[in-house]
């Protein structure tokens, strides 16, 4: 075979792909137009196959070449992506998630989005990531250039001139197709499709020749692992740190790496994909490597001594006569190439444009005229030129990297450089993700701190000693300081040099990320896009957002116009006015101009960030609406919104409850009012009964003393009658009175030095003309006599006697018995009336100390029911307490009183 | 004021799919595991790379078709959790800033 073939083969190829690209993005334009969505284009196994643009050349040649050195090690960088999409998609899932709403155009454009849309922040992580795919993209360049020469050894060939060639090749590919509009959500239909054909190319043409081996080569399976088992080499000894760190390393890689983030973040078109990627494109990978290792075994065993391992999958069927076989094995190495150098240029370029042409050019407009929106001309046309440029300087730099490391070095050791650097976003990406205490200053030093580290341990040595570094430098280190060396940093020695530097800066790199978050405080907006970022898959946390947005709600001027303009310039004018439209109807107006709130400059900015990512965006709305830049104040508004509300309902809940307290006592209040008022009625109708029959007698007996025919002992004894009457009428009155003074508090106190042993046999003996005819048992309890009294004896007497000719007349019991028990406790004595009769019924209880009342027929009673009332007056006016004391198997009523009453307090009262 | 707090315990199903997501968090670490079981083998010195590529393809198959098996009732999981699915615990420092917000 011959250039002569190869070099058509290769360009029909590309016209092929052309083909595809074209019918794929004609097709995405009809249907939309039509107004459905690209649904195969669109599809979970679309989808799938454009993430394989992880396998690139260097797994197509790479990894037979790493196969033969190093065993099985080729393994682990499949492996660890496997392990994040067969279990932590839910991963994949959020950062495609909050790509979506964002309106994400990158990796750089979400970690600069995140940390408060600092454009410093997205210019880092490009950097960062134009040094990392540089290498990446000078070896597909090497692979191609590889993949010639090996068809033509017997050709002059220059294999620069031919990368180059290659080179400026897929930048014209590139731009053509990557280029051709500024799509508001940054998808490239025909690119992804072209992308997902290639995928299919290279996964034929690399089982094709394993099947070929297998089967054709060797013996099928049995003998294939025989032979392989033959071939074991000490140097196939698994490393167990290498083992382990590369493993990692590839997990963190597709996370990070520009040209995955794009196909999986920014190309996705619906996020349920991912789903069906977590099994799907492990299945990818490992159909990937499956035939590896065979195919390394038979190139070892068929192929001289000196033959490059990089490209036994070539070779190998081209030396033993398989030209077709041959043929398909040089255009799927073509296709993995091209698929990862246009993937990764789209992504660097819109990086590129996005966060240092862009901002560049703004910022030089804006500092020469003195309004810029108006004379900002037509950004698409610049943004695009942006792009163009940069695809090509990132094409330029790979064929640069190329022609200066000379093309010469092993495939894997490139990409895993390559893989080392954008790992330093990792740290970044997780904290935007899970930590909402991650700051701005923090993501800096982090980034700045893992990309020197790498630059300096890593990237820098790779050219070899001298070439950048100097081998003395290499050797002795930096001023000969040893602990600075780049392999052997901090004096750890004898390490890997991958795994010594990405220990290093990996670890360095979190450790500045983390104390730097730690003692920073975060502007206002970072922490609402912190929010917004950590709580992504939270539903329930979209309401309490509403009102924490981007933007403060500060009053707007006519600046809506303004606005227009400017979005017209980046989205077209035609989306611009739709947009604006819509946002205006959403409002309730009329018309092309919404107000301005806050809520419609943070859709306006998201807009725009999907055509010049988030930075931009926001520097742009700012340049317009100025100061309006949301401030702590309004965060803290929004925070204290909601706790006013809160507040607010929790104070009308005390306030109801409070209500409904005082209602209830307003209640008890009135019916404690209408049982009085009952009870005046009946004390009036009472006091009039009880004066009325005193009175009634006096009237009739006095009436009868006035007949003349009267016998002196009549008289005698209607005299008394008449006596005895007027005395229980006094003493009727008397009870009133004394009533009346104690109630309020009139009463003169007579204090006297007593025992409550004297007092109680008093009260006794003073009680026991009441019913003379019962006997009753009186059980004394406790230390009576010891109590010493100072208080008004006679008052209390008169409560004691009371109490007890009460139990004497009401007691029903059979035979009697009176307990008394009397207690001292810090002063207070407590002297219990406890008879053994029925008792008070209890709703009768609460009535017994009122006026007149009584339970029993008045007669039978003798009294005009004041007795307790009394007591309990003087009592009060005693400091003490008389009370029923239920459930004691009878009546009992307890007496409490201060041992030693103080006048003074009395008195004062 | 009373709040629909995300219940303590769950009914048979839900319980079976938040299990579900925990297996597909613990999967990576499963995986991680043994493709180490390799490295740790070379000591013995006792297996080849033939049997290692053996167990390291079988290892990827099941994690394969594990991950397979459980990516639809996820999904599933995942779209209904968006919608009306049990609410998630307030984070401390987000509740700090809303507050217990009333329903």
């Amino acid at each position: 075979m011959t250039l002569n073939i190869l070099i058509p083969a290769a360009l029909g190829y590309v016209v092929f792909l052309f083909v595809i690209a074209s019918l794929a993005e004609r097709r995405a334009e009809r249907l939309r137009a039509a107004g459905s969505a690209p649904r195969f284009l669109r599809s979970p196994l679309v989808y799938t196959l454009s993430l394989s643009v992880y396998c690139t050349a260097w797994t197509f040649y790479g990894a037979v070449g790493y196969a033969t050195r190093s065993g099985l090690e080729y393994l682990t960088i499949y492996m660890g992506p496997t392990l994040i999409f067969v279990g932590w998609w839910g991963l994949l899932r959020k950062l495609v998630r909050i790509g979506k709403a964002q309106r994400v155009t990158s990796i750089a454009d979400l970690i600069s989005a995140r940390y408060g849309k600092s454009n410093l922040i997205g210019v880092i992580v490009t950097l960062l990531a134009v040094a990392a795919t540089t290498p990446y993209i000078a070896l597909q360049l090497q692979s191609i250039a590889l993949s010639f020469g090996a068809f033509a050894q017997d050709q002059s060939l220059a294999p620069r001139q031919l990368a180059m060639w290659v080179a400026a090749g897929l930048a014209v590919f590139t731009i053509l197709f990557g280029t051709r509009n500024l799509d508001a959500n940054e998808q490239h239909h025909g690119v992804v499709t072209a992308i997902a054909v290639e995928a299919v190319v290279k996964l034929v043409a690399l089982l094709s020749v394993g099947v070929w081996v297998v089967w054709g080569w060797a013996d099928g399976p049995t003998d294939i692992m025989a032979r392989i088992a033959a071939a074991d080499r000490p140097e196939w000894r698994v490393e167990p740190a290498r083992w382990m760190g590369i493993t990692f390393l590839a997990g963190v890689a597709i996370l990070t790496l520009p040209r995955m983030f794009q196909v999986m973040v920014v190309e996705n078109a619906d996020e349920r994909h991912v789903s069906v990627a977590s099994w799907a494109f492990p299945l990818y990978l490992m159909a990937m490597s499956l035939f590896v290792l065979p195919i390394a075994v038979a190139g070892m065993a068929m192929l001289p001594e000196g033959a490059n391992p990089d490209l036994y999958v070539l070779t190998l069927p081209h030396a033993l006569g398989q030209n077709g076989l041959a043929m398909l094995a040089f255009l799927g190495g073509f296709s993995a190439a091209t698929s990862m150098v246009i993937i990764a240029s789209i992504a660097l370029a819109t990086m590129m444009s996005n966060h240092i042409v862009v901002p560049i050019w703004l910022a030089q407009r804006q500092r020469g005229l003195p309004a810029p929106v108006k004379n900002l001309g037509d950004m698409r046309g610049l943004v695009l030129n942006a792009r163009r440029l940069s695809i090509a300087i990132i094409l330029g730099l790979g064929y640069l990297y190329f022609e200066v490391s000379g093309g010469s070095r092993a495939l894997a050791s490139i990409g895993l450089i390559s893989f080392a650097g954008m790992a330093q976003a990792l740290p970044v990406l997780l904290g935007a993700l899970f930590w909402r205490g991650a700051s701005r200053v923090g993501a800096i030093g982090g980034l700045l701190t893992g990309a020197t580290v790498w630059l300096y341990a890593l990237f820098l040595p790779s050219f070899g000693p001298g070439v950048v570094l100097g081998a003395d430098l290499m050797a002795h280190g930096p001023l000969n300081i040893a602990w600075l060396r780049p392999h052997a940093l901090f004096g750890v020695e004898g390490l890997d040099p991958l795994l010594h530097a990405l220990f290093w800066s990996l670890s360095l790199n979190a450790l500045v990320f983390i104390t730097g978050s730690l003692v920073s405080f975060p502007g206002p907006l970072e922490r609402v896009l912190s929010a917004q970022f950590v709580n992504a898959f939270d539903p329930t946390r979209d309401d309490d957002m509403q009102g924490a947005r981007g933007w403060s709600r500060e009053a707007s001027e006519n600046e809506a116009e303004d606005l227009l303009a400017m979005a017209q310039r980046i989205l077209g004018a035609n989306e611009a006015q739709q947009f604006f439209h819509a946002q205006a109807r959403m409002q309730g107006r009329e018309g092309f101009l919404p107000d301005i709130t806050p809520d419609f400059l943070d859709r306006l900015e998201r807009e725009l960030a999907g055509s010049v990512g988030a930075a931009t965006a926001h520097a742009m709305i700012t340049q317009i609406v100025g100061r309006r830049r949301v401030t702590v104040a309004d965060l803290m508004a929004v925070a204290s919104e909601t706790a006013q509300i809160m507040e607010h309902s929790a104070q009308l809940e005390a306030k109801s409850e409070e209500l409904a307290r005082t209602a209830r006592q307003l209640r008890d209040a009135n019916e404690m009012l209408q049982k009085l008022s009952v009870q005046k009625d009946s004390f009036l109708s009472q006091i009039s009964h009880e004066l009325r029959t005193p009175m009634t007698s006096i009237r009739a007996f006095s009436e009868i003393l006035m007949d003349e025919d009267i016998t002196p002992g009549e008289l005698t004894r209607y005299a008394r009658i008449i006596h005895d009457e007027s005395i229980r009428l006094t003493r009727l009155l008397d009870d009133l009175l004394d009533l009346s003074v104690l109630e309020n508090g009139q009463v003169n106190l007579d204090l006297e030095l007593s025992t409550l042993n004297d007092l109680l046999e008093r009260a006794l003996m003073a009680s026991n003309s009441v019913r003379p005819e019962r006997f009753f048992v009186v059980q004394r309890i406790g230390p009576d006599d010891g109590i010493a009294l100072n208080t008004d004896v006679g008052r209390l007497t008169q409560v004691f006697i009371n109490v007890l000719s009460n139990a004497r007349k009401y007691c029903d019991a059979e035979a009697p018995v009176l307990r008394i028990s009397v207690r001292q406790r810090r002063g207070e004595v407590t002297v219990d009336f406890i008879d053994n009769g029925s008792g008070i019924p209890k709703k009768s209880q609460g009535l017994i100390f009122e006026k007149f009342a009584r339970l029993t027929d008045t007669h039978k009673a003798g009294g005009a029911g004041l007795g307790l009332a009394i007591c309990r007056e003087i009592m009060h006016n005693l400091g003490g307490n008389i009370a029923y004391l239920p459930g004691q198997g009878g009546a009992a009523f307890r007496v409490t009183f201060p041992a030693a009453l103080r006048q003074t307090s009395k008195a004062a009262e | 004021m009373t709040h629909p707090k995300p219940p303590l315990f769950l009914e048979r199903e839900p319980y079976r799919r938040r299990r579900l997501t925990d297996g597909a968090r613990f999967l990576p670490l499963l995986g991680f595991v043994l493709i180490l079981l390799p490295a740790l083998w070379t000591h013995g010195n006792q297996t080849g790379t033939a049997a290692e590529a053996i167990y390291l393809f079988g290892l990827w198959i099941f994690l394969i078709v594990v991950a397979a098996l459980i990516s639809r009732p996820l999904r599933s999981i995942q779209d209904q959790g968006e919608g009306a699915g049990p609410r998630g615990p307030a984070s401390p420092d987000r509740a700090a800033l809303r507050g217990d917000a009333p329903e």
